[in-house]
């Protein structure tokens, strides 16, 4: 391999490690503020304390997630300039307005309320406080929306012009580079998706202090809670998948090719393959078990459809299809899992065994870390499925790497993934063994769980407005 | 109008407001091992703790908004600082999770305390580089950088690193004057009275090497009219930090902060003279890095509503959180 294959195969690695990292928070603290709105909201609606304690334990693990989001952040917007610095000049002025955007509509909002919302409840009032969390909870969605619209506009450019150095320029209006054909789909598809990561979360730490005989009501509220969501999210997901695919055959009819494991055109009728091993060589796939005529059916709603294959792709413009192929199939193997979990909790629910049936608890708990992987699994479809190109049709991905050689790229690798599994890996630990504990009434502040003696804002003598009780313990003081 | 400038004049005050209010969190950070362990490392934490995410917010906005309003200089800058600011990405992991992760592990809190002070050790040092190595110069070729892997490194930008970090420490320091009492409040005088000198001499040191970098910066100074601000500078610099010396040994206990922040308001003034109308100092300017006008507008109409709102909802948060800090939190 050329050394400056190596390099560009490097920084590749590098920021799918980085954004990969990243995006694990986000898809958890998007779902987790909204689900921390929700739950201040019920509280200061019925009053009933087991609402707040909710929050209080949630909120701890949120303020971890959350800071971990928030440096792996920073580290993506430096990583477009240090790894990617063609690309930066190039696409800059199209979508770096999108970007600076989404720093001041969102990263401020979230930043700025962000430490009333862990520390503030005695400090501003019920009302104010509940203010601050639902702007962190828009913040987080905005967010999504600015990023998303960056990225769809990578997958689906619309709307520039090239200048006389090469820059993609804006030509139409804004709306129509914000609004661009994938981002729609691409918005509704990861919001969702966030929103079910959150519910499995929360219903697999339920699920776990269930089958630990811990059915106090908070344990059988969260659970119940997250099941709902499953029950209702995991059906739009799987529909609103189907129509970014939809999307997708329309305007990377490649990345499909892919995900289906079509080397060959299939003039009447495709079938739906739904496992094999593709051999991108030999453009064949091994082993396949497939249905007839399906694939056509869901593509085109025809079962006699005809469907182009990766043959009519040139070579040197084909993903490549064994990743894509395999990341697809697990996504929505998740998907259906997710469909099923929120099945059977309606069945459940039915038979008024919600909280007394361990094998469903059992499944509940398997699938907590469930939306994880699907979220990884389907930025990796969508991500390697525009392979060879970042800007589709328009730049490679060779073409838009920063002119760093092999030692400056590996070096920073090696340290990235160093930091990243010590630091994330410290964190995680940390949010499962928040988890571990039940919620309980008078849960503590973020400020001062036990552990946290000399908390950051609380532990005033007396509570100013009766907000929340005094914790009966004050254990592990240093 | 000339939008170019006025996105010149917006990143400036993004870049400004950065060094200013991460400066003084950092700062904390680097001071962080001459607190005892026990309350007065918890009071310190908690006078930053509800305020950093939205100082960083600051780096952001000047990262993405160079990108976006002179994509160009993002593109040449940051490949040409690959390893400090690699540095300074990791430095602000480790003491961004600090904040959180030393309250939940206190069997390993000394080592989250060892990472909230070596990564913002290890920030203030990249970023002090940063500015270094961009005021001595880098390789451009075309539209890319050119220069080699280690060209960032010189001794001059270790003399801005080291002099970023000293100014950090004494912003820090003369912060916790005004947010604690009590014993941290007295060790943070002493700090802070034992910074000063040698901050004023660090930048003193960068003040009088700078203009024998390159020709232009020679010509900024001692030419007409520049040599109106060669003159009026030091003398600013000195009544400013004479303010701050005596804030330290007698004044209120806001003065010593407010007259570091008029220290650093006048080197960055100082930057000013020194680069303006160039964002890589001496091979281009900003005309030549800039976005095409519609990108400009688009988010000028976005800058020059929100950041005043921004501005606002910030000082509403540090005014929620106003007051003196014990190792008990805020009353
Ligand atoms: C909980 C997460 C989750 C679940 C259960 C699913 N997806 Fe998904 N999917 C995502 C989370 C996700 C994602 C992470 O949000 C992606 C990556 C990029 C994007 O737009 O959404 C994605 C991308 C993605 C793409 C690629 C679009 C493109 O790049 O052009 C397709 C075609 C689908 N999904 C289709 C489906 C189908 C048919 C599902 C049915 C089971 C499904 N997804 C379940
Ligand atoms: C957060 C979820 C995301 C994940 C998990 C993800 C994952 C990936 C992966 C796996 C690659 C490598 C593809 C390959 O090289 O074969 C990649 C490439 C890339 N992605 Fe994403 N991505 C995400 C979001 C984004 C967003 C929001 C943007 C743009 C704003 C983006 C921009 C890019 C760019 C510029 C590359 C170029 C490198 C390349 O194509 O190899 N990604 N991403
Ligand atoms: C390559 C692409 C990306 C870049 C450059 C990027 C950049 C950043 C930055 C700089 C921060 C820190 C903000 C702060 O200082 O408070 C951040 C946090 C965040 N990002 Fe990303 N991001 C990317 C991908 C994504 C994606 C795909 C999503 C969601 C769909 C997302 C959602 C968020 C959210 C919600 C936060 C708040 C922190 C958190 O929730 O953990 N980001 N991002």
């Amino acid at each position: 391999m050329a050394d400056s294959e190596l390099a560009l195969l490097l920084a590749r690695i590098q920021f799918a490690f980085t954004v990969s990292f990243h995006f694990i928070f986000p898809a958890f603290s998007i779902g987790l503020a909204s689900y921390l709105a929700v739950l201040e909201a019920l509280w200061l609606k019925t009053g009933e304390s087991r609402y707040l304690d909710l929050f209080k334990y949630w909120l701890k693990i949120f303020a971890i997630a959350f800071g971990m989001g928030v440096v792996s952040g920073i580290v993506m917007s430096y990583q477009f300039g240090t790894n990617w610095s063609v690309f930066s000049d190039k696409a800059g002025p199209v979508i770096g307005p999108l970007m600076a955007y989404e720093v001041l509509t969102a990263f401020f909002l979230e930043a700025g309320f962000l430490g009333v919302m862990l520390f503030g409840m005695n400090k501003v009032g019920k009302g104010l406080h509940f203010a601050a969390t639902l702007m962190v909870a828009v913040g987080t969605f905005i967010s999504a929306f600015w990023i998303l619209s960056v990225n769809s506009w990578m997958h689906t450019p619309v709307g520039w012009a090239m200048n006389d150095v090469g820059q993609f320029v804006p030509e139409a209006g804004w709306w129509e580079i914000v609004f661009n054909p994938s981002f729609p789909y691409r918005l509704v598809h990861t919001v969702i998706a966030a929103y079910l990561t959150t519910a499995l979360v929360v219903g697999g730490v339920g699920a776990w202090h269930l089958l630990k005989g811990r059915a106090s009501p908070h344990v059988r509220t969260m659970f119940s809670m997250a099941m709902w969501m499953a029950a209702i999210v995991a059906p739009v997901q799987i529909f609103v998948g189907d129509l970014h695919g939809l999307n997708t055959l329309e305007h990377q009819p490649a990345k499909v090719m892919a995900m289906e494991g079509h080397f060959q055109s299939h003039p009447d009728g495709a079938p739906l393959i739904l496992f094999g091993i593709p051999d991108s060589e030999a453009e064949t796939v091994h082993a396949a078990i497939e249905i007839p005529k399906l694939s056509s059916l869901i593509l085109k709603h025809d079962l006699n459809a005809p469907l182009d294959g990766l043959d009519t792709i040139a070579r040197e413009d084909r993903p490549p299809v064994g990743i894509v192929f395999w990341s697809f199939r697990i996504m929505v193997g998740m998907g259906m899992l997710m469909l099923l979990l929120g099945l059977w909790s309606l069945v459940a629910r039915v038979r008024k065994r919600l909280y007394d049936w361990p094998l469903l608890h059992r499944f509940a708990l398997l699938m907590g870390p469930a939306g994880f992987v699907a979220v990884l699994a389907g930025w990796v479809t969508t991500e390697v499925g525009r392979q060879p190109w970042v800007i589709y049709g328009l730049l490679r991905t060779k073409d838009a790497v920063a002119p760093i050689g092999v030692p400056g790229v590996a070096g920073s690798l090696a340290a990235f993934v160093v930091t990243y599994f010590l630091v994330f890996g410290a964190g995680t630990i940390y949010i499962l063994k928040l988890m571990a504990k039940p919620p309980h009434p008078n849960e503590e502040d973020v400020a001062d769980a036990p552990i946290r003696t000399a908390g950051i804002t609380p532990a005033q003598a007396l509570d100013r407005d009766g907000i929340h009780p005094r914790p009966d313990k004050q254990e592990g003081a240093e | 109008m000339d939008l170019t400038i006025v996105w010149a004049v917006i990143i400036a005050f993004a870049v400004a407001m950065y060094v200013v209010m991460d400066g003084f969190d950092l700062g904390i950070g680097i001071l962080f091992p001459g607190f005892t362990v026990g309350k007065e490392r918890d009071q310190a934490m908690n006078a930053i703790a509800p305020v950093w995410d939205g100082n960083e917010t600051w780096l952001v906005l000047g990262g993405g908004g160079l990108m976006a309003a002179f994509p160009l200089a993002y593109a040449i800058i940051l490949p040409a600082l690959y390893a400090p600011l690699t540095a300074m990405l990791l430095g602000l992991v480790f003491r961004g999770v600090a904040f959180e992760f030393r309250w939940r592990d206190p069997a390993h809190r000394r080592w989250w305390d060892a990472g909230f002070c070596g990564g913002s050790l290890l920030a203030a040092f990249a970023q002090g580089i940063t500015l270094g190595a961009l005021l001595q110069g880098i390789h451009v070729d075309g539209r890319a950088y050119a220069g080699g892997w280690w060209d960032w490194l010189t001794p001059f930008s270790l003399l801005t690193g080291l002099s970023l970090v000293v100014a950090y420490a004494a912003l820090g320091a003369s912060w916790l004057v005004w947010k604690t009492e009590g014993r941290l409040h007295d060790d943070a005088r002493r700090f802070a009275s034992a910074l000063l000198p040698v901050f004023l001499l660090l930048t003193a040191a960068v003040s009088l090497a700078t203009p024998f970098l390159e020709g232009q910066y020679y010509q900024r100074w001692f030419e007409w009219p520049g040599l109106i601000f060669t003159l009026l500078m030091p003398i600013a610099y000195c009544l400013t930090a004479l303010l701050a010396w005596h804030g330290i040994r007698r004044g209120t206990d806001a003065t010593p902060f407010l007259a570091t922040l008029g220290l650093f308001a006048l080197t960055l003034v100082g930057l000013g003279i020194s680069i303006w109308p160039d964002v890589i100092p001496g091979r281009v300017d900003i005309w030549q890095a800039a976005a095409p006008e519609k990108s400009q507008a688009f988010m000028l109409v976005g800058a020059a509503i929100l950041v005043p709102v921004i501005l606002a909802y910030t000082a509403w948060s540090y005014w929620v959180f106003r007051g003196k800090v014990d190792e008990e939190g805020y009353h």
